[in-house]
Formats: C-alpha cells, structure tokens, sequence
C-alpha cells in the first residue's frame, strides 16, 4: 500500500519537477514547483514527521512561492511565442552532467541507516513531533535559533529601511 | 470483525468513506443553502422580501441559480493564459473543502461493535482505548487555507484585464497580511491546550457545561482570529478584492458559468471552514449537554455553532460597510498582529504563575 502510494508521488513530483524547467510561461513554472513542494511534504508524512510536512507546505508553497508569484505578476511577464530561449545550452549541460556524477557518487557511497539517538519511530508516535522539536529547539538549539532569529530580524528591518526612504 | 483489507478491519474502510461522503454533503448543500439564507437574511435586515419567487418564499432559487449557471455559455478570454484561467477555479476550490478532513464534527459512536470517532482524519484505538487523528490539525488547516491564495492570484493574472489584475493583487496582499495575524492569534489557544490535535482541543473544552470554552480565557483571541478570518477568506467588510463598485467583480471579472459558480462555492466553502474552525477552538467544539449519554446530538451542536456563526457572518455584510485598502492594511498590521504578540506575551506570564 504504501509502496504503491510512494510510486504515485514519486511520479508526480519528478513529472513536475521535469516541468519547472521544461515550462516557458513563468507562472507554470512556479505552479509546477509548487506541486514539487507538495510531494515532498507528503514524503515527510509518510517519514512521521507531520510538522515538517505541514511547514513545508506553509512556508514554501503558502509564503515564499505566493511572493514569487506575485512578483512575476507585477512585473507582468508574457511568454513571446515567437521569440527563442537561450538557456546557455552547453554550459547548461555540463553543469547536469557533473550534478549526475556528484548525486550518483552519494548514492553509491552512502549507506541507509535508521536515525540513531534517543529518538526512535514509537516514540515520535508517543510523543508526538512537535512537542519534541519544540523541546528541543528551545533546549539543545537554543543559541543557534536565537541566532537566526537576530539574522532574520536584520533583514526585515533591512527590507524596511530599504523601501522606506522616509521613515 | 471477519472480513481485512491490507491489514484493517472492512468496517474502517466503511466508515472512512461513510465519513468523507457525510462531510463532502453536508458542506456542499450548506454552500447551496448559505446563498439563499445571506439573500433572505441581509433581504428581511433591509425590509425587502429577498428572494420569494422560486418554490415557498424561495426555496428552490439555489438550485435555479445552479441550473442557470452550468447552462450559461463558457468564455476563456482569447489573450488569456489558458492552463492558469482554467486550474485557478479548481485551485480555490479543492483547499477549501479538503480542510474539513481534520475538523471533528462529533465523538465516538458505536456502528455494529466498530468505534468511529466522527472526525475524517481519526481512527480509534481499541488497545489504547483513545482517538488518534492528525497531531497537527490546525497546521494542516493553515497550510491549506495559505494554498487557496492560488486559485484567486492566477485567476487575477491569468484573465488579462486590469480589474482582475488589481483584485487579484490585493487579494494577495490582503490574505497574506491576514493569515499572519490569524496564525499569531491562536498561538494563544495552543499555549492553554499543549496540543495541535483538533480532537484533544475539544475534548479539553468539554467541563462545566461551556464555561471551559476557549473563547472565555482568550476572547481577544477568539475576536481576533475571526475577524482576520473574514479578511483572509474576503468577506465584507473586507471584500476589496472584489469590489463591485470599483473593480466590476475583482479577480472573476472575466469568468463565466461554471467556472464562475466554483469561486462562488469556494468563497462560501471558505466560510463554513473557517466558521468551523472557530466553533471548533473557541466555541467548544462538538460539545454540549447529554452528548455523553447521546453521542449523536454532537454533530446537532456542532452545525448549530456553525450555523449561528455563519448569520453572523451574514449579519456583518448588512451592518457594516467596506473597508478602505490603506485602513485595512493599517488594522492589519498596526493593530492585530502588535496586539495578537502582547495577547502571547501575557498567557505566558498568567500560564506561569497560574
């Protein structure tokens, strides 16, 4: 059951992830990638990780893809039919073809291996996932959240600065 | 039970589609019945009859409206983007009935021996004797609600008119603006609950006949999230992205029949999840008196909460007037999400010393 479920997903994601790049109107573009992030949310449920799957599809479908969406509204890009796309065809390719080796070399050298530490599948379940990385965010990651916090600070109030010449 | 299917029981795969068919009806004829209640209601609070033509004091004018807008001809514009104008529709449809797969409507009633806790996402444990369901519900909630942005921006976009284009862009703007400060505002309720689990957020409000309900330890929030809701789902007073009187029909200016009639049943779709939503974290849910002895008068409740809160959705759109942008996006950000992080701010102060 779950086999067959994986397949169905793998497809589509791999079939919109194929159609990001194969897309010419921008806008289909972003909707594929949007199908994209879907299916890697539903790789984080089937992997018992709820939260992850539901901030997936929150942060990157819901926040960071409606932005880019609108951005390529307000900039009003129309695909001219007759003109054609240089997408640096060679250099393009040469770049795939090392990505290919690099990804096949993890492949091959990389063991699978259930996650070792105190965090097992039974107890995810128990728990529940949230509660643990909540806990542990604000426990054993403390500094580093508060650091990124501080850096996420600095950019909002940057963008602010930066749009605003009058404050 | 006798009879597995891939490892569970026959009768779970029963009440799962029992469940999602009662659901599916039950939002679907609501959508059909709220056109008629908001034109009868917002009719008999403007002394006028509202509709009264079609069957007793206009009983049947959904079921007229529908049948007239699938026989109406289908326009796709010659310079729109065909694949966008035409997934749109769906893309502000699907999320807005797919958020009712987390949202329980009743407890857990018996069906020839086999417990069904009436909540689609739920199954109920018989070694550990509980209800497990989604452990994320109001997440899941919120991811979908944050996809239905989608259906409205393409349709802005991909009409290729300038009052699509504008309505679509505020749409955008607005229900971003307002899903933040919804979001923030019932961060509250989870600090008192320790749980995003739909079915444990009911079950904590169910003691002393209502007084447990949420929306008595945080009614700032309960008023907030509504409000924010209503901007988020564009209903008026904040239906800028559709503003008759300035932008024709906003960002479904350019659609026809059917296609038309799904943003239509989206937007009315939306209120039913969202009145849902807040029956569900504020209102107590399912809960009410003798629902132990009863089981099945928790649904009775529940669409009873719901409905109410819909006529009061209904009630707003005749009391109050639009909004204008620069306001909205100043209540937004200025008053709701600086307001919603003191409410934080303070239940973590009370839940520490309390």
């Amino acid at each position: 059951m779950e086999t067959i479920f994986f397949l169905i997903i793998t497809l589509v994601a791999i079939i919109s992830a194929i159609l990001v790049v194969t897309c010419k109107n921008p806008i289909n573009s972003a909707l594929s990638l949007i199908m994209t992030f879907f299916c890697l949310a539903t790789y984080y449920v089937m992997l018992d990780a709820p939260f992850m799957a539901a901030v997936q599809v929150m942060v990157y479908a819901g926040a960071i893809m409606v932005l880019m969406v609108f951005t390529i509204m307000l900039l009003n890009i129309r695909v001219d039919a007759s003109k054609k796309h240089s997408h640096k065809l060679i250099i393009g390719s040469i770049m795939g073809f090392f990505t290919l080796l690099d990804l096949g070399y993890v492949i091959v050298k990389s063991r699978a291996a259930l996650p070792t530490g105190p965090f097992s599948g039974d107890m995810i379940k128990q728990l529940g996932h949230t509660e643990l990385i909540g806990r542990e965010i604000f426990t054993s990651f403390l500094l580093p959240f508060e650091i990124t916090s501080i850096l996420l600070l600095t950019a909002i109030v940057g963008a602010v600065i930066l749009a605003k010449k009058k404050i | 039970m006798g009879i597995e299917i891939l490892g569970l029981p026959l009768m779970y795969y029963i009440a799962m589609v029992a469940k999602v068919l009662v659901a599916f009806v039950f939002v679907l004829l609501t959508v059909a019945y709220a056109t008629y209640a908001e034109r009868k209601i917002i009719g008999h609070m403007q002394v006028r009859l509202g509709p009264m033509r079609t069957g007793w004091h206009g009983l049947l004018q959904p079921i007229a409206d529908g049948v007239k807008l699938f026989f109406k001809e289908e326009i796709v514009p010659s310079q729109a983007s065909t694949f966008a104008f035409l997934i749109a529709p769906l893309i502000a449809l699907i999320p807005a009935f797919i958020t009712f797969a987390v949202i329980p409507f009743g407890g857990v009633i018996e069906v020839a021996g086999y417990k069904v806790p009436l909540q689609i996402a739920a199954y109920y444990d018989t070694t550990a004797g509980q209800v497990f369901d989604v452990n994320v519900g109001v997440l899941y909630i919120l991811a979908m609600s944050s996809l239905g942005v989608y259906g409205i921006v393409l349709a802005g976009w991909a009409s290729n008119s300038k009052y699509s284009l504008m309505g679509g862009l505020r749409a955008s703007a607005q229900m971003i603006s307002y899903e933040l400060a919804a979001g923030l505002a019932i961060i509250s309720v989870f600090m008192l609950s320790g749980t995003l689990s739909l079915s444990k957020i009911v079950e904590l409000q169910s003691g002393f006949n209502g007084f447990e309900w949420y929306v008595f330890k945080q009614p700032l929030a309960a008023f907030m999230f509504f409000i924010c809701s209503l901007a988020e789902i564009n209903r008026t007073p904040f239906d800028l992205p559709e503003a008759e009187t300035e932008l024709v029909s906003g960002f479904c200016t350019e659609y026809s029949s059917m296609k038309y009639a799904m943003f239509f049943m989206a937007e009315y779709a939306n209120m039913v999840t969202v009145c849902a939503l807040t029956v569900t974290l504020f209102l107590g849910g399912w809960n009410g008196p003798f629902t132990a002895a009863m089981p099945l008068l928790g649904p009775v409740y529940f669409i009873a909460k719901v409905y109410f809160l819909m006529f009061v959705c209904m009630w707003i759109r005749a009391t109050l007037p639009r909004y204008r942008y620069d306001q909205l996006m100043h209540l937004g950000w200025k008053v709701f999400i600086p307001v919603a992080l003191i409410n934080i701010v303070v239940t973590g102060i009370v839940g520490y010393f309390i």
